[in-house]
């Protein structure tokens, strides 16, 4: 057993933090530190620094243009990532839509739509989740009608994470509606956001942001040649891109930054004439979060360094993700806790880039309530804790 | 032993719960919260024509009632309704201080009939930055020369500090900085060339300020040096009432969740048919009913000894962040990604339960205190 880098990862670290150092703009990860609105733009640009390097599709196989490294560099470079304050990068088109091509999709599919992922061309959104349609995902509306040449969709995607920005979104559609099984109806359907009949409207979350949206569908045409894999085969790949979904679920980067974070907020503020650090009820509280943490640092590498044997991580992601929420969610609460009252005082304007006004009180302390309430969204997305105990539960029940 | 409430309680009660719900719908609350005051001023009024203020202050004050059952059933309805009109801090944290000096100083007593009748706002100015939960530790300063009393340091997060009449502000004119000894409570007109307030929104909704005084001129209340124990039992008050407010949060967040567990269906069922869910749902309600008699037990003791009731008040306060987060998560939790939006009024409650442990110390700091209080108990 050997549970530190290697050499050679030692220098693939290493590589990976300065090239970081070097490219990566104070003014993003001023930005990033400080919890400021990215917009698209910024997005762009940090995206497009993965481009120039080829080091966008870093998970996907070489002969698409990924980067063949083993699961333990692709760990290494999220941590570092994180650790350098980069904006995260957008999912929905490389890490979720590239798989589903290079798995399931059509030649011309895959030539076109993946280097246009990879040269950050194009900007994915998510459609799956409907208001009905939640965690019992397999229970969709949407419906997608062939007529001739194209299948005319009606219906509505909600959640739909920054589908503002997008210019693209993959879609669940029910186009089986008589299948025995709902899961047997479903499709999985390419589409771009300006067709005449998609409308995108704001949900505000209970911090007052724009983060997600509905979509609305209103006999909108898509062309056949849209859909991915075979009619009535979404479910299939919906479940395939769950699993590929998992890689990195555990979020061991942003704990551990938030964990930093922590540490520095908890030596500045002041309890009683002394740093809060050292009130031993506090140093209790961050002791507990690192020791959860340390540990599931490892579980993660455990699973990690199986999938690099080619096992694919089946009850374990699960167990990845619940914990992961947890600790990261435990994070939040206790950067919230340390500031006391100058959590209270909200000031939206100065999330804006350029905002130089005075916070209240700490600089620091501006984010941490936003924080600790928009962490709660973890718990909930990407299949809820619920869920993934339900999922556990049945494999190891068997019912 | 008797847990029932008086009649004049119950009506007050009614009285309370009635009217916040008939004016209180949650839109209006957010055109409140963010008006510029972060409340309306006229409904300020009528919760006062009501007697709610009223309630919350004794018959020397020209109050009618000002006990700690007052004080933890008006503050039950202000939860349950997520009302942001400045009930904390004019009726407790401004207008107790003023009652305890007996009201009869110069224009004091005037102050207290304008207050009751909703003409007139107040604000303690306590906390100062770093000073965190602690009661004693205050670096502002006040000097007297010639009979004028004037007052110099920084204010932080305080409660409705913007929209206030008058200021009451704490300040230290004798001993080190964190000592009980040598604290003052002095009354500053905002409008003082030496007053400078700069006013924000809070995050669960509502209005606060950071103040620096600089040689501003206080009248002073009570005896200069000798108001420690005066801060103490109006943060104790407050603190209640801050857990009497959690725990009406708490009901209505829950009573909003229940019937969100049975309406909401996925899978073919309510969510509310899963049992984890259910299990979940009632160990909310037994820290819920706990809350509420450590609430009512804190309440019946607030007029008691200094130990007891801080006591009592302590582990009333602690319980609620320590039962607060737990409700509010699941609130959120369990409405799933509606739990998350602006629009419900659910996740409004989840806000306002986690940051009530923000105020008037937070569940670690009440746990200390419990601790402290409880040593001559053993
Ligand atoms: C910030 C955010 C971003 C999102 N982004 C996207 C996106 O980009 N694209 C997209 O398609 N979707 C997205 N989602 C949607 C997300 O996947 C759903 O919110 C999630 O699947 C839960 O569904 P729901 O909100 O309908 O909750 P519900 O399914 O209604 O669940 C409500 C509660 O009941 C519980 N529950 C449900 N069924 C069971 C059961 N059988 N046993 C026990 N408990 C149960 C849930 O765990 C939850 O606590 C996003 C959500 C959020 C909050």
């Amino acid at each position: 057993m050997e549970l530190s880098y290697t050499q050679d990862e030692i220098a693939f670290r290493d590589e990976v933090r300065a090239w970081l150092a070097k490219r990566l703009s104070k003014r993003l990860v001023n930005k990033v530190r400080k919890a400021q609105r990215l917009t698209k733009a910024d997005y762009k640009e940090w995206h497009a620094l993965l481009v120039e390097r080829g080091w966008m599709a870093w998970h996907w196989p070489v002969e698409h243009g990924g980067t063949g490294w083993t699961p333990v560099q692709k760990h290494i470079f999220e941590e570092e990532m994180i650790a350098a304050g980069a904006p995260r990068i957008i999912p929905f088109g490389v890490n979720m839509l590239g798989p589903v091509l290079i798995e399931f999709g059509s030649q011309a599919q895959k030539d076109y739509y993946l280097p246009r992922i990879l040269n950050d061309e194009d900007w994915w959104a998510q459609g799956y989740s409907e208001p009905g349609a939640g965690s019992d995902l397999a229970s969709l509306k949407t419906s997608a009608v062939r007529d001739g040449g194209d299948y005319v969709v009606n219906g509505q995607k909600t959640w739909t994470t920054l589908a503002h920005f997008a210019n693209r979104i993959f879609c669940l559609v029910r186009t089986g509606p008589d299948a025995p099984k709902p899961q047997q109806g479903i499709s999985f359907l390419l589409m771009e956001m300006d067709t005449p009949g998609i409308e995108v409207r704001p949900i505000y979350t209970l911090e007052g942001e724009h983060e997600v949206n509905e979509v609305f569908f209103s006999d909108v045409r898509v062309p056949v040649e849209n859909l991915v894999g075979e009619e009535n085969q979404g479910w299939t790949i919906a479940k395939y891109l769950l699993n590929y979904e998992r890689t990195g679920i555990a979020g061991v980067g942003f704990s551990k930054q938030s964990l930093g974070a922590l540490r520095k907020i908890a030596q500045t503020e002041q309890k009683d004439g002394r740093p809060l650090a050292d009130d031993p009820h506090f140093a209790a509280r961050i002791a507990r979060l690192e020791i959860d943490l340390l540990a599931m640092e490892i579980f993660n590498l455990r699973v990690v360094a199986a999938a690099g044997e080619g096992k694919l991580p089946g009850a374990e992601s699960s167990l990845l993700k619940i914990k992961g929420t947890q600790v990261r969610q435990e994070a939040t609460d206790l950067m919230r806790r340390a500031v006391g009252p100058y959590a209270a005082p909200d000031l939206p304007e100065a999330f804006d880039e350029g905002w130089n006004g005075q916070a209240p009180g700490p600089d620091y302390a501006l984010p941490l309530a936003r924080g600790y309430f928009n962490m709660r969204k973890t718990s909930i997305y990407g299949g809820s804790n619920e869920i993934q105990r339900n999922i556990v539960a049945k494999h190891l029940l068997g019912f | 032993m008797d847990f029932n409430l008086s009649d004049e309680r119950r009506m007050l009660q009614e009285t309370a719960r009635r009217m916040i719900r008939e004016t209180y719908p949650i839109e209006k609350r957010h055109d409140f919260a963010r008006s510029e005051k972060g409340f309306s001023a006229d409904i300020w009024r009528d919760f006062a024509e009501l007697g709610l203020v009223g309630a919350l202050l004794p018959a020397q004050a020209g109050g009618y009632g000002g006990t700690g059952e007052d004080i933890a059933l008006v503050f039950e309805e202000v939860g349950r309704g997520l009302v942001v009109e400045p009930f904390l801090a004019t009726a407790i944290l401004g207008a107790w201080p003023l009652c305890e000096a007996g009201g009869a100083e110069a224009g004091d007593a005037g102050t207290l009939e304008a207050v009751i009748e909703g003409r007139h706002l107040l604000a303690l100015a306590h906390g100062e930055p770093g000073s965190r939960y602690s009661l004693a530790q205050v670096k502002t300063q006040a000097t007297e020369s010639g009979g004028i009393w004037r007052i110099s340091g920084v204010k932080s997060v305080v409660l409705n500090g913007d929209t206030a009449d008058d200021l009451i502000v704490s300040a230290r004119i004798a001993g080190a900085a964190e000592a009980q000894d040598g604290l003052a409570l002095f009354r500053v007109d905002p409008k003082d060339e030496g007053v400078a307030r700069r006013s924000y929104a809070l995050i669960d909704g509502g209005a606060a300020a950071d103040i620096t005084l600089g040689e501003a001129i206080g009248t002073p209340i009570g005896a200069p040096g000798e108001a420690y124990p005066v801060i103490e039992r109006t943060i104790a008050r407050a603190a209640l009432a801050a857990a009497a407010q959690a725990l009406g949060a708490m009901e209505a967040a829950k009573d909003l969740t229940l019937d969100f567990l049975k309406t909401r269906t996925q899978f073919g069922k309510p969510i509310g048919a899963n049992q984890v869910l259910q299990h979940r749902m009632v160990d909310m309600l037994i820290e819920i009913e706990q809350l509420r008699s450590c609430v009512m037990l804190a309440a019946s003791t607030l007029e008691a000894g200094r130990e007891t009731r801080e006591r009592n008040v302590s582990a009333a306060k602690h319980l609620a962040g320590r039962v607060g987060r737990q409700v509010a998560e699941e609130v959120i939790q369990m409405h799933g990604g509606v739990g998350m939006t602006w629009e419900l009024a659910a996740p409004h409650y989840a806000k306002r339960i986690v940051m009530i442990d923000h105020l008037f110390g937070d569940t670690d700091h009440h746990l200390e205190r419990f601790i402290h209080f409880s040593k001559g108990a053993a």
